[in-house]
């Protein structure tokens, strides 16, 4: 029986990118290449650093929106002692990006959450939400989550207005920064996560076991050869024709004949 | 204007699990095929290890059929129907082997002939009230060379447990008989998978790793499996889950006798004046277009099996195909594989890189393994558990009412526990009611403007009171590996749309019950056979994916023996 060509000891100790390589195969290396760069872009964004003090354009919230959504997820998931939280980790940039795109269905009841979150916070407060005390930004949104507040003006009740949030909240935290969210790791980090890994040896989860296994810190599209194209945050798929099936079956077959098997 | 194709051998409509294996027999028997598939052919390059892709976004690479025809549910006729967000499959070349868990289990002998062991063993009286169940008309003895084939065919990894009656207690021992080892070893386990397995040996259970079609090592040419952690709900990017797209359809396109149609969407099946099949009719990129054939093997999933029948009316089968006795729909259940039992930990599993199909199993209280003399129910579960875990999974996790949902506390709790829980998966035995059923919905309609399923089915008693034993078997488990907390899920509720579904063109000697014979072809249409857990009559404890293989292979087998009388 002879080993994978590819994943050879020595290339898994090289490289945790070894199997860029199996999968795309000669041909295929300016396609990967390609692949890196643009799966950078967020990542080097993540970079530049979570916090009010960076603003970006948003691409489906308004600025006040925006903010309140940021006050949100910043409650759900603080910064406290025990690491950064939802806000660090860009949730809401994650949400804003989505919205433009794979969550369009949602905007709507966004919308509709955050004009009645505000409605009622200045009824029972006599504020927005954004210019609450934490704690009694935690009192309204344990309000929104029984479905207490629900006759202020929520899509369906307020309840469901903040489990979609939280829901969305934790993807764009402890989700692929691909996405805009979980800048820095912060997730990941949150949870002890070891990071995205091509491939995991025997002695890799003996590592793990021991506590001994280096977080990697990657994208899945930081490794060369997933088409980009399939995790776009834009759009769900509408046609053939948003994404490439080139060379799907060659892509099999010549997969084949970097292995060696029985 | 529908544009008429020349006409070919063997049309198979969905190159999934099911026909996705029978498309190579035929195919090697030198039979022209057409496969028919709604989806588009995917590769490695599509299956990034992406949580939000794969879990929360559903496959929005892979073209959305079946997730704009999800079926509705409700628990019985007098209740409302509510619908999920999305369907259980997909579609695409191999269908949903491309994400599936690939657990590869054969029945157990008893899942054949529940209804003549349980009078024979227990009395009649212990058939469960209102159950439709039949013995099949098939046996595993019979199915045994079919199990085998594939197995070797597609590669399954795994550790035999009766090998020519010869008992290995590092395997299944309640497994029945089979004529060789597994072609490949099992996965292997964890630190914490073995001190399950420790655990329930204490107990005097007999653990061992279950059966994946999944490379352990390289075969066929491609790679062993890399643990990567992204397997569940995803496709592989080294091509070690031997899903159909990499194993049986390419080797049947390399014998040029099968052509695949991707993006085809079959409409209708065809019925000449004299009641037989004539072919198919599918929409390709809005054009409409008609594929006579010799004969149709329908091998689109349990719903949509179903559902294509009950569409396709004409003069001779005025209430939908090959439903004239009125069992098409009848005799379904989703599989029980819901009241699971989640624990805590006090410490990590290092659970992170690992997948579903790498675990422990229990089968010494599945199906027929233990005496039932003294309870309330026949059957039983397979208890599995395994090393899966993703980051937005883990955060999503069971607080165990420690903690609130969010905030300081929950993140504190989540950054001790995300690596310390576990929720087992238990497959029960579960068998067809007559008041469990599928038929279409009167009021959802797919985008075509065709009516979706509509489910409506429950758990009933005797399968409760096999979740209620199963849960205290896995506690006691998980209580003996130092769990902390322990919570269960509801015992039953209204059957959801599966990925283990069957029934509703059930397999069976008798016309008046059952839609195909003991071959899978239909009885009031010769020249149709189904194939899919559409045709399985019980569900067994275990993964249905390798039984549909088998029956599938059989079904084709049969269709090239028996060419000139089924085609005439």
């Amino acid at each position: 029986m002879s080993e994978l060509r590819f994943f050879s000891r020595r290339d898994l100790l090289k490289t945790a990118g070894a199997v860029g390589a199996a999968v795309v195969t000669s041909s295929g290396t300016e396609i990967g290449a390609g692949v890196e760069a643009e799966a950078a872009q967020p990542s080097v964004r993540a970079s530049t650093g979570a916090g009010s003090s960076v603003r970006e354009a948003h691409e489906s919230l308004t600025a006040h929106e925006a903010d309140t959504l940021e006050a949100i997820v910043g409650r759900l998931i603080p910064s406290d002692a025990h690491g950064p939280g939802a806000r660090e980790a860009r949730a809401a940039r994650y949400i804003d990006r989505a919205l433009a795109g794979a969550l369009a269905g949602s905007v709507g009841a966004y919308r509709a959450g955050f004009a009645a979150l505000d409605r009622y916070c200045r009824t029972s407060k006599g504020r927005l939400f954004v210019e609450l005390s934490p704690p009694d930004q935690d009192a309204v949104l344990t309000d929104v989550e029984r479905g207490a507040t629900t006759g202020s003006g929520f899509i369906g009740s307020s309840s469901a207005f903040f489990n979609m949030v939280k829901a969305h909240t934790w993807q764009g935290t402890f989700g692929d920064p691909y996405y805009g969210g979980n800048a820095n790791f912060v997730g990941w980090s949150l949870l002890g996560y070891p990071g995205v890994r091509a491939m995991v040896s025997a002695a890799d989860q003996q590592l793990l076991e021991r506590n001994q296994l280096q977080p990697n810190r990657r994208s899945a599209y930081d490794f060369d050869g997933f088409n980009k194209a399939t995790a776009r945050a834009d759009e769900p798929h509408t046609g053939p024709d948003d994404r490439p099936h080139n060379d799907a079956s060659d892509t099999r077959r010549e997969g084949v004949a970097t292995t060696h098997g029985d | 204007m529908a544009t008429s194709l020349p006409g070919t051998d063997v049309v198979v409509v969905g190159l999934g699990a099911a026909g996705g294996v029978a498309v190579l027999p035929l195919a090697q028997a030198g039979l022209d095929v057409i496969g028919l598939e709604a989806g588009d052919a995917l590769t490695r390059r599509d299956f990034a290890p992406d949580e939000i892709r794969n879990n929360v976004r559903d496959w929005p690479m892979a073209v959305q059929k079946a997730n704009q025809e999800i079926p509705t549910a409700r628990p019985n006729a007098q209740s409302p129907t509510t619908r999920m967000a999305s369907h259980p499959m997909m579609n695409g070349v191999g269908g949903t082997t491309l994400h599936y868990w690939a657990q590869s289990w054969r029945l157990n002998p008893w899942d054949f002939s529940v209804v003549s062991d349980t009078k024979k063993r227990y009395g009649a009286s212990r058939i469960p009230a209102g159950s439709t169940v039949e013995d099949w008309p098939v046996g595993y003895d019979e199915l045994e060379s079919y199990y085998d084939k594939v197995e070797w065919e597609i590669g399954v990894s795994g550790q035999a447990g009766n090998v020519k009656e010869k008992k290995d207690p590092r395997g299944n021992i309640f497994e029945a008989t089979r004529q060789r080892e597994y072609p490949m070893p099992p996965l292997r386990w964890t630190g914490w998978l073995e001190k399950m397995a420790d655990a329930a040996k204490g107990l005097g259970w007999h653990p061992f790793p279950g059966p994946a079609a999944i490379n352990t090592r390289p075969y066929q040419n491609r790679s062993a499996c890399m643990y990567h952690g992204y397997c569940n709900r995803g496709g592989c990017h080294v091509d070690a889950k031997n899903s159909t797209a990499v194993t049986t359809i390419p080797r049947a396109e390399a014998t040029k006798r099968l052509k695949i149609v991707s993006r085809a969407t079959v409409t209708s099946i065809d019925v000449d004046n004299q009641g037989r099949v004539a072919g198919v009719t599918y929409l390709l990129d809005g054009q409409e277009y008609v594929q006579p054939a010799k004969a149709v093997l329908l091998a689109s999933y349990t719903y949509e099996n179903t559902r294509l029948l009950l569409l396709s009316k004409s003069r001779a089968f005025p209430n939908g195909l090959s439903n004239n006795h009125a069992q098409v729909g009848k005799h379904y259940s989703s599989h029980h594989t819901l009241a699971s039992v989640i624990a805590l930990f006090p410490y990590d599993l290092k659970a992170w890189y690992g997948l579903p199909a790498q675990g422990v199993a229990i089968d010494d209280f599945a199906d027929d393994n233990f005496d039932h003399g003294s309870l309330d129910f026949i059957g039983g579960g397979n208890l599995w558990v395994y090393s899966d875990r993703r980051p937005i999974a883990a955060a999503n996790m069971n607080t165990f009412g420690r903690v609130p949902g969010w905030g300081s506390a929950w993140k504190g709790f989540i950054k001790q526990n995300a690596d310390r829980w576990n929720t087992a998966y238990i497959q029960k035995s579960t068998l067809p009611y007559e008041t469990n059923y599928l038929d279409l919905d009167a009021e959802v309609k797919d985008p075509l403007g065709f009516p979706v399923i509509r489910i409506t089915a429950e758990y009933k008693t005797n399968e409760e009171r096999i979740a209620a034993f199963t849960q205290d078997k896995m506690e006691q488990w998980y209580r003996v590996a130092g769990a902390t907390e322990v919570v269960r899920a509801p015992l039953g509720g209204t059957m959801l749309p599966s990925t283990h579904a069957y029934g509703g063109t059930r397999m069976g000697d008798n016309p008046e019950t059952n839609v195909v014979n003991r071959f899978g072809f239909s009885h009031e249409v010769p020249n149709l056979g189904v194939l899919g857990a559409s045709v399985m009559g019980t569900s067994g404890a275990h993964n249905p994916t390798l039984t549909v293989q088998a029956l599938a292979w059989r079904t084709a087998d049969h269709l090239v023996k028996q060419w000139k009388a089924i085609t005439r």
